[in-house]
């Protein structure tokens, strides 16, 4: 196993969960309806979960406390996809948005239960229930939106699906330890779970009466190599506000 | 003139005593709400399906989606129902006195057949 290999995979997953989980929970209390803000919000509370998770195993690899790592670096440290540190938006922009990282992130995790990697086989056979849910609800929604929806609604998820599938290409980005991990059967690779991703993603978007648009796939490229959009920084800075008035606290 | 000011449920808004620019509160004829389902949660396989609460849904599919997170997102749960609010029959309340019933009627209750003795003998019997 190529340690360093399989920290950037961490890395690149855990700071994808802990910023979607940050942004998606800035709904809290403003969802459309009282029962959507609570599925909403308690669906980024378990992307937490799945980030600390994720900073655990990387603690026992030697890297510091899932705290520290969380709440101590810089954009310039973090590894996110840009797709996840585009502001909320409206409602159809967090819903798409949603649907596409959650989508590649059932596609991920499934592959990610034949690891080599026994810790990370392990979380994500843990975490699949959880992550089916979110997926179940994206999908759901796409539907109610799409076919069944009316003039206004179909307009507004064909309008977000524009905006938001390009970026989510984002996620797809290589990193330069690709073929270490696709060599020791760690992970099949991004390129693979990118084909995967647009069959799944092309088949509902398609079967909710919507269409996805020709794309440059490389044009938000950056976050894996930690260039990231002027939107990671601010969302940092208030998301460690607390911790930092007293990093030593005991909570 | 004399302008009304704002009454409201929020004591500090009343206090402000902030110039109503509002003849009359507006009347609505339809409440702008989605209709109401039931849910039943099963906690555990083989269980009851028991009644936990209500959500609010455009239809059904959007219930079940609701319901899993409003009553399943703690503790466990091995099943869930939901069923629209409209599709539950029920007395009137002027009905529930049929519920009263009389108690000269002991025969009806379990209470009433004392066999605890008889079963104990049968198991020795059986041994």
């Amino acid at each position: 196993m190529n340690t360093e290999a399989v920290k950037n995979l961490l890395y690149r997953m855990a700071d994808d969960a802990l910023i979607i989980a940050h942004r998606n929970s800035e709904w809290t209390g403003l969802g459309p309806i009282l029962e959507e803000d609570i599925a909403f919000s308690s669906i980024a509370q378990d992307k937490l979960g799945h980030a600390l998770a994720l900073y655990t195993i990387l603690n026992e690899l030697g890297e510091a406390e899932p705290d520290i790592i969380a709440f101590t670096r810089n954009e310039k440290d973090f590894c996110c996809s840009q797709l996840v540190e585009y502001p909320i938006g409206e409602y159809d922009f967090s819903l798409v948005r949603h649907f596409m990282f959650d989508t590649a992130e059932k596609l991920r995790y499934e592959l990610l239960q034949q690891s080599t990697f026994e810790p990370i086989a392990k979380l994500a056979k843990k975490v699949s229930g959880e992550i089916k849910y979110h997926t179940f609800h994206a999908d759901t929604w796409i539907f109610q939106l799409g076919s069944k929806g009316n003039e206004e609604s179909k307009a507004r998820m064909q309008s977000a699906i524009n905006e938001v599938y390009p970026i989510a290409f984002s996620i797809f980005e290589p990193s330069s330890f690709e073929d270490s991990l696709i060599a020791d059967a760690t992970f099949v690779g991004e390129v693979e779970l990118q084909k995967r991703w647009v069959e799944r993603i092309t088949s509902i978007v398609e079967g909710a009466g919507l269409k996805l648009p020709t794309i440059d796939v490389t044009s938000h490229y950056g976050g894996r190599n930690k260039f990231h959009t002027e939107h990671l920084q601010p969302l940092l800075d208030e998301m460690t506000v607390v911790f930092l008035l007293d990093p030593s606290a005991e909570w | 003139m004399n302008q009304k000011t704002i009454h409201s449920l929020d004591p500090r808004i009343t206090r402000a005593q902030i110039l109503s620019d509002v003849d009359e509160v507006p009347q609505y004829e339809v409440l702008e709400q989605f209709i109401t389902f039931e849910v039943f949660q099963q906690q555990k396989s083989g269980g009851h399906h028991i009644h936990v609460g209500s959500v609010h849904a455009p239809n059904i599919e959007m219930a079940l989606l609701f319901a899993k997170e409003q009553y399943g997102r703690r503790g466990k749960s091995t099943g869930m129902w939901v069923v629209p609010t409209n599709a539950v029959v029920t007395f009137s309340d002027d009905d529930l006195d049929m519920f009263e019933t009389t108690p000269e009627k002991k025969y009806r209750e379990v209470g009433a057949y004392m066999v605890r003795k008889r079963v104990e003998q049968y198991k020795k019997e059986q041994k």
